[in-house]
C-alpha cells in the first residue's frame, strides 16, 4: 500500500474529492506490469511487455458517481483528477474519516513470473507446439500463447478503509488446427491461476495434447442434431453455462435495475434440490480469486443456491448500501480506468450424487457438450446462447458420434430448474469475463450436470 | 506528440535496436450512464501512452507504457528491444519502407493517389459542456420510455465520447500525427406484455454529440424490445433469411478477419487460395475504405504509418485481394494495403479492416420482404465470438427476429439458431438492400439489409 500511495497523500486526495459534498468517495490506485509470448509456425513471436501505473478517483453523491482517472502516481494529477471528479458537485465539504490500515495477506507465490528467465518461457512454449503436433499427423498448425501480469492495487476511502493486494497471475492457452483434405477443426485448451511459474511445475504440456486431441476428434464429426433433446454437459468449462444463465443474474446492478430474472426471487425455488452452488473468491490458486475486492473488501464464499433455493446475490458496496446488505467482496474492474461493478469470482456448482456415466446411460437421445467454446446471455430476458467446441450426439444411452458446430439455446430459469442429475464430478476452469465493457478473469466450475430438455441448433433439421 | 515518438525511436535505437517504430495516443474522453431519470455516473478520463516496435536484425519485440518521463521511456526502450531478444528470427519482420511523407497536420505527401481532405474531429465534442452530454443521456432514456407504453424501463442510457491525438514515428523516416473524435449514445430498453420481458437496443453514432439524435435512439431501442413482445419458436427447417444491417453487419465483419492476409498466410482463413475464384453472389460488393468521410476508422494513415486507401476485396462475386500490413506484404510478395489496425498503444500492429462497405442494392425494406415471400427477419444474434469457425467459417448463432409471412413481417421469434458457412452464405445472397447503416460491432461496417436465399434455422 505504502509503496503505490502514502497515507497522508490518500487523506489528502479524499479530503479534495469530498470537497465540494458528497457521501462517499474512494481512491482506487494500481501498478500492473506483464509480458505475453507467443509461438506460432514454431516460432517464438508477438513478444509484449507492459506496465502501466495510475489511479481512479469517485465521489458518490445523492445516488451519482462522478469518477475521474489519470495515469501515473503523482499526488499532484491525483488531486487534479479529485477535483475533476468533484466538479460537478455543489454541496458543503463532507469530511473523510481518518484512514485504518486493514491487512488482508495477498496470495502466496512461490516463484514469481518476473524473476524467471526469458528462455524459460520460451522452451514452455516450444513444449507445448511439440506435444500438440505430436499428437497426430493430422494436426495442421498449432498456435500456443503465454501470459503473466502482476497488479499491485492499493484502494482507500472515506469511511476510512485503507488495504492493498498483490496479484500475480499466469496462464498458457494451445489451439489446434487438425485438417483432412478439405475437413479442418480446431481444438482449444488454457490453464491459469493466480498463481506463479509454479503452476507450470507439473505437465503444463497437457493442454496442447488436449487441444490437438479435440481437433482431431472433430475431423470425424458429423453435423449437429437441431431441436429439443436431453442435455448432458461436461465438467469444468462446462460451468461457463452456470456462469452465463444464472450467474450474471445474481450479480446486484442487475437485479436493482429489474434487468435480472432473479429479480424477486430471493428465498425460491429456482432448481431442483439436488442443486447447490457458490461464488468464491478465495479459492486458493484459483484463476477468479483475491485477497480482496477492487473496493478493498475481503473475498468471501457465497453461497447462491442452497438445495435448488435462491439464497444470495453478488454485490459491491453501492449495490450492498441499497439492498442494506453487506458487500460480498464482488466489487471488481479491469482496471484503474474503470469503475467497480458488481462481478463473479469464481463460480461453480457443488458436486452432486450422479455419476457421468449413469447421467449418459439414462438418455435415449440427447446431446453431450463436454466444452464451450464461450456463451453470451441477456440477464434481463434470461436468454442464453453458447457455442459447442466438443460435442457428441448420445443414442441409446451411449456417445455415439461427435458433431460439428452446434449451439445450445435457450432461457435461463427454465434450464436451470430443468438441471435433473449433477455429477459427482469436479474441476475448475479459467475464463474471461466481459461486462460493462471490462474484462475481468473468473473461473468457473462444475461436474457434469444434465439438462432435461434444451434446444441444440445444429445444420441437421 | 510527435517529438514524443521520435525520440522513443531514438532511445530504442540506443538500447540496441537496428530499427524502431513508435506510436502514442492521448485522448480525453466522457461516459455518462442514465438509469431512473438520474444521473448514475459521469467519469472524465485522459489516457495517455506508447507503444515501441523494436526490430533486432529480423527479430522484434514490443512494449508498452504510460510513463513517459525521460527515465520511462529509456524503460520502455530496453524492455522492447529485450523482448525482441525472445523472439525468434523471422526473415519477413522489418518497419515499412515509405514512398510518401507523413506531415503533422495528418496529411501524406508523396501518395501514389490523390488521398482526401479527412475531416475527423467536430466541434461539438468540446463545446458541449458535462451538464449538456447528460441531458443527452437523460433524453435517450426519457425517449425510450415515451415511445411505448410497454417499456416498463431502461437497463442503461449511455453517452460516451473521446478526442484523440495519435502519433507515428519510425527509424526508416516515417512520422506523422493526427486528431479524431468520435461519440456514441445507446440504450437497452426494457418492455413488457404476454408475461414475458424483452430487451432492446438503439444506437447512434457520430463525431460529435450534435449528431446524435436522443429521440431516434430511445425509439429504436423501444421499438426493438416492444416488437418482440410475445416471441415463439420458429419451426426447424431451410428457409430465406433477411439480415438486419446490425446483424449483417457482425458478419461482414467476421468475412473481413477472413480475409486478413495474416490469416490466410498461416491457412486460418475460408478464403485461403481463393483468389480470383467466385466466392459470393454478384449482388454482395464489399470494399475497404479507410478514407470514407463517414467512417470512424477512417484516417490519413494506418498502424504503422502506411497511407489508407479503397480496395475493393469482393466483386462481380470474385475475390480481388486479401488485406495487408507490411509483414503479411513482404511473406505474401504483395503491398500494403494499408491495414495495420492497432487496439490502442498496448498492442502490436496486426492486419484488420479499416472500414467495411458493403454496397447498397436497389430494394426497399419492403421489397425485400416481398423478395423473401416466407422466412425469418433476424433482428439481433449472440454468442457470435462462441459460434464461429473462424478456419472453416462454419457458424452456428443464436438469433431472434420476426416471422416472414406473404412478403410481410408477421409474429416475433427468439430462442432459435441460425446456421451456415460464411462463403456459403454470400454465394446465396440473392439481395442487398438500398439504405446502409454505419455499425459499430466488430470494428467500422457499413451495410444495407441483406437477403439469404437460404439458410438453417432451428428453434422447435
Amino acid at each position: 500500500m505504502s509503496e503505490l500511495i502514502e497515507r497522508e497523500v490518500a487523506e489528502r486526495v479524499l479530503g479534495r474529492a469530498l470537497a465540494r459534498g458528497g457521501e462517499f468517495a474512494e481512491i482506487f490506485a494500481e501498478r500492473s506490469g506483464g509480458l505475453t509470448l507467443a509461438i506460432d509456425e514454431s516460432r517464438i513471436e508477438s513478444v509484449q511487455s507492459g506496465a502501466a501505473e495510475g489511479a481512479g478517483v469517485r465521489v458518490v453523491s445523492d445516488g451519482t458517481t462522478y469518477f475521474a482517472h489519470v495515469d501515473g502516481l503523482d499526488p499532484d494529477d491525483l488531486e487534479r483528477a479529485a477535483g475533476e471528479a468533484a466538479a460537478a458537485l455543489r454541496a458543503d465539504r463532507a469530511e473523510p474519516r481518518p484512514l485504518e490500515a486493514v491487512t488482508s495477506a495477498p496470495f502466496p507465490i512461490a516463484q514469481p513470473p518476473a524473476a524467471v528467465p526469458a528462455e524459460r518461457k520460451a522452451a514452455l512454449l516450444r513444449e507445448l507446439d511439440e506435444r500438440g503436433r505430436g499428437a497426430g499427423a493430422e494436426i495442421a498448425q498449432l498456435t500456443a500463447s503465454y501470459a503473466e501480469i502482476r497488479r499491485e492495487v492499493a484502494v482507500a476511502n472515506s469511511d476510512g478503509l485503507l488495504a492493498g493486494d498483490d496479484r500475480t497471475r499466469v496462464r498458457i492457452g494451445a489451439q489446434a488446427v487438425a485438417r483432412r483434405g478439405d475437413r479442418v477443426e480446431t481444438g482449444a485448451e488454457t490453464l491459469g491461476g493466480h498463481r506463479g511459474f509454479e503452476l507450470f511445475d507439473g505437465d503444463p504440456g497437457e493442454i496442447a495434447a488436449s487441444a490437438a486431441g479435440k481437433a482431431l476428434t472433430l475431423l470425424d464429426a458429423g453435423p449437429a442434431p437441431a431441436g429439443s433433446m436431453p442435455v448432458v454437459v461436461g465438467g469444468g468449462f462446462g460451468g461457463v453455462l452456470f456462469h452465463e444463465m444464472t450467474g450474471h443474474g445474481l450479480e446486484a446492478d442487475h437485479v436493482q435495475k429489474g434487468a435480472s430474472v432473479y429479480a424477486g426471487k430471493l428465498g425460491e425455488m429456482v432448481a431442483q434440490p439436488l442443486l447447490t452452488a457458490y461464488d468464491d473468491g478465495r479459492m486458493p490458486g484459483e484463476w477468479g480469486s483475491d485477497a480482496i475486492d477492487d473496493e478493498g473488501t475481503p473475498t468471501q464464499k457465497t453461497m447462491v443456491i442452497e438445495d435448488g433455493r435462491l439464497t444470495a446475490f453478488l454485490y459491491d458496496r453501492l449495490t450492498a448500501g441499497r439492498d442494506k446488505a453487506a458487500p460480498t467482496g464482488n466489487g471488481r474492474r479491469e482496471s484503474f480506468r474503470h469503475l467497480p461493478v458488481p462481478r463473479m469470482t469464481n463460480t461453480y456448482i457443488a458436486p452432486g450424487e450422479a455419476t457421468p456415466e449413469s447421467m449418459i446411460a439414462e438418455v435415449q437421445r440427447g446431446f453431450y457438450a463436454v466444452s464451450f467454446a464461450g456463451g453470451q446471455v441477456d440477464p434481463a430476458t434470461g436468454d442464453f446462447v453458447f457455442g459447442v467446441s466438443e460435442g457428441y450426439l448420445i443414442e441409446a444411452g451411449e456417445v455415439s458420434r461427435p458433431c460439428r458446430g452446434a449451439t445450445l439455446i435457450g432461457n435461463c430459469l427454465e434450464a436451470l430448474a430443468a438441471i435433473d442429475a449433477v455429477g459427482d464430478d469436479f474441476e475448475m476452469k479459467t475464463g474471461v469475463c466481459g461486462k460493462a465493457g471490462q474484462k475481468v478473469p473468473v473461473g468457473t466450475g462444475q461436474g457434469h450436470v444434465r439438462i432435461g430438455a434444451m434446444t441444440v441448433g445444429g445444420t441437421e433439421v | 506528440m510527435i517529438e514524443l515518438v521520435q525520440r522513443a525511436v531514438e532511445a530504442t535505437l540506443a538500447a540496441g535496436a537496428s530499427d524502431a517504430e513508435a506510436y502514442a495516443s492521448e485522448d480525453a474522453g466522457r461516459e455518462v450512464r442514465a438509469h431512473g431519470g438520474k444521473v448514475e455516473s459521469l467519469t472524465a478520463a485522459t489516457r495517455r501512452g506508447v507503444g515501441v516496435r523494436a526490430w533486432v536484425g529480423t527479430r522484434v519485440g514490443y512494449a508498452y507504457g504510460t510513463d513517459l518521463s525521460e527515465p520511462g521511456i529509456s524503460a520502455l526502450a530496453s524492455r522492447a528491444a529485450a523482448a525482441a531478444g525472445i523472439a525468434d528470427e523471422d526473415e519477413f519482420a522489418g518497419p515499412p519502407e515509405l514512398p510518401v511523407r507523413l506531415m503533422r497536420d495528418g496529411a501524406v505527401k508523396g501518395a501514389p493517389e490523390a488521398q482526401p481532405e479527412l475531416v475527423l474531429s467536430d466541434a461539438s465534442l468540446a463545446e458541449w459542456g458535462a451538464g449538456r452530454v447528460a441531458d443527452l443521456a437523460l433524453a435517450i432514456e426519457r425517449a425510450a420510455l415515451a415511445a411505448d407504453p410497454r417499456v416498463a424501463g431502461v437497463e442503461q442510457a449511455v453517452y460516451a465520447d473521446s478526442a484523440e491525438r495519435i502519433a507515428i514515428a519510425s527509424s526508416r523516416g516515417v512520422g506523422g500525427e493526427y486528431e479524431t473524435s468520435s461519440c456514441y449514445g445507446y440504450a437497452q430498453a426494457l418492455a413488457e406484455g404476454e408475461g414475458g420481458r424483452e430487451t432492446g437496443l438503439g444506437f447512434g453514432l457520430g463525431r460529435g454529440p450534435a449528431a446524435l439524435d436522443p429521440e431516434e435512439i430511445g425509439r429504436e431501442a423501444a421499438g426493438r424490445a416492444t416488437a418482440m413482445i410475445g416471441a415463439g419458436k420458429p419451426e426447424s427447417r431451410s428457409c430465406p433469411v433477411l439480415l438486419d444491417p446490425t446483424v449483417a453487419a457482425s458478419f461482414v465483419s467476421l468475412i473481413g478477419s477472413a480475409l486478413s492476409a495474416g490469416a490466410v498466410q498461416r491457412g486460418r482463413s475460408p478464403f485461403a487460395e481463393r483468389i480470383g475464384e467466385r466466392v459470393a453472389d454478384a449482388a454482395f460488393v464489399l470494399h475497404d475504405d479507410g478514407l470514407d468521410p463517414d467512417g470512424f476508422g477512417s484516417a490519413p494513415f494506418d498502424g504503422e504509418g502506411v497511407p489508407h486507401r479503397r480496395t475493393a476485396l469482393i466483386e462481380g462475386g470474385s475475390l480481388h485481394t486479401y488485406l495487408y500490413d507490411t509483414y503479411a506484404a513482404r511473406r505474401g510478395a504483395a503491398a500494403s494495403t494499408g491495414n495495420a489496425g492497432r487496439g490502442g498503444y498496448r498492442t502490436l500492429p496486426s492486419v484488420a479492416i479499416s472500414n467495411l462497405i458493403v454496397a447498397p442494392g436497389e430494394l426497399g425494406f419492403g421489397e425485400l420482404l416481398t423478395e423473401a415471400g416466407e422466412g425469418v427477419f433476424i433482428d439481433d444474434v449472440a454468442g457470435l465470438h462462441s459460434g464461429v469457425n473462424p478456419v472453416t467459417g462454419v457458424f452456428s448463432v443464436g438469433a431472434s427476429g420476426r416471422a416472414i409471412r406473404g412478403g410481410e413481417l408477421a409474429e416475433p421469434l427468439r430462442e432459435f439458431t441460425i446456421a451456415s458457412d460464411l462463403v456459403s452464405m454470400l454465394t446465396a445472397v440473392s439481395a442487398a438492400g438500398a439504405e446502409p447503416r454505419w455499425v459499430p460491432f466488430g470494428g467500422s461496417v457499413s451495410t444495407p439489409p441483406l437477403l439469404i436465399a437460404a439458410m438453417t434455422v432451428a428453434g422447435s
